[in-house]
């Protein structure tokens, strides 16, 4: 294959200054800054959680239940059976973020390919588009629903449900940049140097793609740790007395009069990682728009 | 007062102004620091004269045309003076300026395509400014708005007036533009790049609106263009800029014939003049491109581009002069001028 | 535009089709026998031969399928496993109570976000965009049940002001049943405000820079008309197309409110459900959802006609 290695040249290091571009806008935005320095905080704690928790998380102790939050050993108190709520939060926060990364990986994996070949092949794009609208027409937690009816209530079914839900927003977003890319003129000329069609995706518009795919997975996970909350605060994800930030809710539920803390807390996690995430999406958005100025 | 009086030339009247812009500075504030946009520019636009204002795109010209009615976004800084009849419009209060724009200082912009609302109707679009000017009913307006579509040349106005933009052709678009700029007779029309976006065929047309307007009405128009044709075709004088600075201004048939300036000639070479450049001689190109605007040194901007350049080019910057004291009305900021073809007529007469 | 519309309603309609036979398909896609899953307690030989006649379960698919639809067509969504009830009565009183709520939500959610996302493109740099940029990723990032749970654990229980949960119907005591739903309708349109506050406000940045607001200044017109009759016309197009997309969000975030505030709606029931193996609940609840919101989406594309005259006949929003 006698492929162009002057285009790619050219978009090879046109790619290196834009990433050193967008690098020193991340860098001189504080809010990008900072959320940045909460997600890896937050992923070193998921990470490290089974060492870093100060109880075994389902060690229950029935002569301190409800103590609150500043009691001596129990830094965040413990919750209706004794357990500490701060070595519960740290497994749950754990587990909300493997299932948000799982489907994203999931809506990721089916997405893409079909959003290039919606965009790429005008044949397949009618296709994919019904395909789009059929799983658009199943609202998520309907999905789940439905899911956890067939299959029974799982976390991988919580982050199936969830993943499915969000790859009608990746195909939509890879299909139109591929659109783009398409008419742009290295691609033509790659096509007139009698390049194959998966050559062409492969090397010259999946690459200049991953920008906005990585946009959409950034704002993707806040969605996908809201809707496994959700799930397992209904009862349809991880199942107790496994620890999740929505199912330590669901309990804390029952008992918000009595230990309002367990009801607040696991709450405030939950939105702060949602939070980070989506100023941090924002952030490499700004920073990848070629216009800009746009804050 | 005028520039005849200080040079003390006689040479023809030049009436009040109705327009009289005085070193017009303009400055932009951007992540980059201040970048100068306009440096300095001063015009006069008579009562139903028809000026063009050409140069390259950069340079300036439509910077200058929307700062002259106040339209430039917050970022920009606007120093200098603009006078319409007198009034002071530059640092004046934005409820002052609303009741000018629209009503005195009117414009047509470059793209028809996006310049009108497209979820409205034309009708509406034109109404909308008598309804804020000259307070008419909703439906006086228009009754006006289906006149003033006649009065441009569109067909069947009565039934156009409910269309929308996109139902009509970007010829029409543009003669609803101006249907717009000139409903409530405004004193001085801005037209920014008026032609540019349309074909060679409907430019004529477009023009000859104009034309028929400044007759009719006596509406003083500004045309802001990069196309000397546009220039040929309908201006009395002509007004060059160059990176923000005015380096020439004559009469159009002066201009044409006895380019002073290097950057005018060069312009002049570099598009096609029907009986010159008729198969015999190549056009030329402006080598270089035009300079930042941010760090404008006391030189003259043109010298890096200049076949003429030397020395004292780049330490002093040329002032705007009569290019003989004869020749009041052509004016031309150059040291080194382009030889004179053959004797003018006005030297001998002098 | 009666070509895209054809389209639509094409589309529309296929998409319909597809989901009916998911639908169809995912009750027999349950392991094991499906009589044994409709038959609920009583399993007796006689019962399940007496399911599998009336659900055509002895029959090939295709016709099944067919029987399927003839029945669902009739309003006859089969009955509750559980409590015998008709599927479809269950439906007649759920349903309204979520569609008042559903209602509520869209109304107050538009109305803020609508609002903030013009102030804070119109304000650019102005404390009040800060604050309203701030809103907005917030509501984007809480979970809005838990924000329920503290609305009753710090609204309801503490002040009173609001009852913790209940329902009472609209047309029995309309002041009651308000004051029974407004904070569920609130808490379920924070999320819905803060998607419609970004899109309107990006929409907003986009017009506000366009050559038509040029125009429109250079017009004299004033700020206040600029801004509603040529900025936010143009933006409108955009705030409904999302609302129309944002609708699953809306119904599975219903379904979460409902089950904390306990009211008795469409949400509620499907939860019940899925934990009593209720099949006919909620394959009903599957397909009604999936209807409502292919057919609220074709109306939302007729709204688009209505507002934006240059209707492209590709029908492409992307």
């Amino acid at each position: 294959m006698t492929v162009l290695s002057v285009p790619m040249a050219d978009t090879g290091t046109a790619s290196v200054t834009r990433r050193t571009r967008i690098l020193r806008r991340l860098r001189r935005n504080p809010l990008a800054v900072v959320s940045f320095v909460v997600l890896a905080l937050a992923a070193l704690v998921a990470v490290l959680s089974p060492w870093l928790a100060p109880y075994a998380v389902e060690q229950t102790d029935f002569a301190h239940t409800f103590a609150p939050p500043g009691t001596p050993g129990h830094v965040l108190g413990t919750d209706d059976l004794g357990r500490d709520v701060l070595s519960r939060i740290m497994l749950g926060a754990r587990a909300s973020l493997e299932v948000a990364i799982l489907a994203v990986a999931t809506s990721l994996v089916v997405g893409v390919p079909l959003g290039l070949a919606a965009g790429y092949f005008r044949a397949w794009d009618a296709v994919i588009s019904r395909f789009t609208d059929l799983l658009l027409a199943f609202p998520f937690l309907i999905m789940a629903v439905g899911l956890a009816a067939i299959r029974g209530a799982s976390l991988t079914n919580a982050a199936v449900a969830v993943g499915i839900a969000q790859i009608p927003g990746v195909i939509r977003v890879v299909r139109s940049d591929t659109l783009r890319l398409k008419s742009l003129d290295f691609v033509a000329a790659a096509v007139v140097d009698g390049a194959s069609d998966l050559w062409v995706l492969a090397r010259h518009i999946l690459p200049n793609a991953t920008s906005v795919i990585l946009v959409q997975a950034t704002v993707a996970i806040p969605t996908a740790i809201l809707g496994e909350a959700v799930l397992s605060f209904l009862g349809l994800g991880i199942q107790p007395p496994a620890p999740s930030l929505g199912t330590m809710l669901a309990t804390a539920q029952q008992f918000a009069a009595r230990a309002p803390w367990a009801a607040v807390l696991p709450g405030v996690v939950i939105m702060g990682l949602a939070l980070a995430f989506n100023v941090f999406g924002d952030a490499l958005r700004d920073a990848l728009d070629p216009k800009g100025d746009r804050r | 007062m005028t520039t005849a009086e200080r040079t003390g030339a006689p040479s023809t009247t030049i009436e009040t102004p109705v327009l009289q812009v005085r070193d017009l500075s303009v400055a932009f504030t951007t992540e980059s620091g201040t970048v100068s946009a306009v440096d300095r520019v001063s015009l006069d636009l008579a009562p139903g004269e028809i000026v063009g204002m050409v140069g390259e795109s950069g340079c300036g010209k439509s910077v200058t045309a929307m700062s002259i009615g106040g339209l430039l976004p917050d970022s920009a800084r606007v120093t200098g003076s603009v006078r319409l009849q007198g009034t002071e419009l530059v640092g004046t209060r934005e409820s002052v300026l609303r009741r000018v724009r629209g009503k005195d200082i009117a414009y047509i912009f470059q793209e028809p395509m996006t310049s009108l609302n497209p979820v409205l109707t034309i009708g509406r679009q034109i109404a909308e400014v008598l309804q804020v000017h000259e307070r008419m009913s909703r439906r006086a307006a228009r009754a006006r708005a289906v006149e003033l579509l006649s009065l441009v040349g569109i067909p069947s106005a009565a039934t156009r007036v409910d269309n929308y933009p996109h139902q009509l052709s970007g010829g029409m678009r543009q003669r609803v533009m101006i249907a717009m700029a000139v409903a409530c007779g405004p004193k001085v029309l801005v037209a920014d790049e008026p032609t540019t976006a349309l074909d060679v065929t409907v430019q004529a047309g477009i023009l000859q609106v104009l034309r028929d307007l400044r007759d009719r009405l006596g509406t003083t128009i500004l045309v802001i263009t990069h196309d000397l044709g546009v220039i040929a075709d309908i201006a009395d004088r002509v007004v060059v800029m160059y990176a923000g600075r005015v380096v020439e201004r004559a009469p159009v048939t002066d201009l044409f014939a006895f380019p002073y300036h290097r950057y005018t000639a060069g312009l002049l070479s570099a598009s096609p003049t029907p009986g010159v450049h008729a198969g015999t001689q190549r056009l030329q190109e402006i080598p270089g491109l035009v300079p930042v605007l941010s760090a404008q040194p006391d030189a003259c901007t043109f010298a890096d581009r200049c076949p003429a350049a030397d020395e004292r080019c780049r330490e002093a910057a040329p002032p705007l002069e009569a290019v003989r004291p004869a020749l009041t009305e052509h004016v031309a900021a150059c040291w080194h001028p382009c030889p004179t073809p053959r004797t003018r007529p006005e030297e001998t007469i002098a | 535009m009666a070509r895209y519309l054809i389209t639509r309603a094409w589309q529309s309609a296929l998409t319909l089709v597809l989901s009916t036979i998911v639908v169809f398909l995912g009750v027999r896609a349950l392991p094991g026998d499906p009589a044994l899953a409709l038959a609920g307690e009583d399993r007796s030989p006689e019962a399940l031969e007496a399911i599998r006649r009336h659900y055509g379960l002895d029959q090939p698919l295709p016709v099944q399928f067919a029987q399927y639809v003839e029945r669902v067509v009739q309003g006859d969504f089969g009955e509750s496993i559980r409590t015998g009830i008709p599927v479809s009565s269950m439906l007649s009183t759920a349903l309204p109570v979520t569609a008042e709520l559903a209602v509520l939500a869209i109304l107050l959610a538009t109305a803020l976000g609508v609002g903030a996302g013009v102030l804070a493109a119109v304000r650019r740099g102005h404390p009040a965009e800060w604050l309203a940029n701030g809103l907005a990723l917030v509501g984007l990032s809480v979970p809005h049940f838990w924000l329920g749970l503290l609305a009753i654990l710090y609204l309801s229980v503490a002040t009173g002001l609001f009852p913790a949960s209940g329902f009472v119907p609209l047309l029995e005591d309309p002041v009651d049943n308000l004051h029974h739903v407004v904070l569920p309708a609130v808490i379920l349109g924070t999320g819905l405000a803060a998607i419609i506050m970004r899109q309107t406000r990006s929409a907003m940045l986009d017009s506000l820079s366009s050559d038509y607001v040029r125009t429109a200044k250079a017009k004299g017109l004033r700020p206040r008309a600029v801004i509603t009759r040529h900025a936010l016309r143009n933006s409108l197009i955009v705030v409904v197309t999302i609302v129309g997309l944002q609708l699953g969000g809306l119904i599975s975030g219903a379904v979460v409110t409902e089950q904390i505030f306990g009211l008795p709606g469409f949400g509620k029931m499907t939860i019940d459900a899925v934990f009593q193996r209720d099949y006919p609940v909620i394959q009903a609840v599957v397909l009604l959802t999936a209807t409502a919101y292919i057919v609220i989406n074709f109306l939302v594309d007729l709204l688009y006609s209505v507002i934006d005259p240059r209707i492209r006949v590709t029908g492409d929003q992307s």
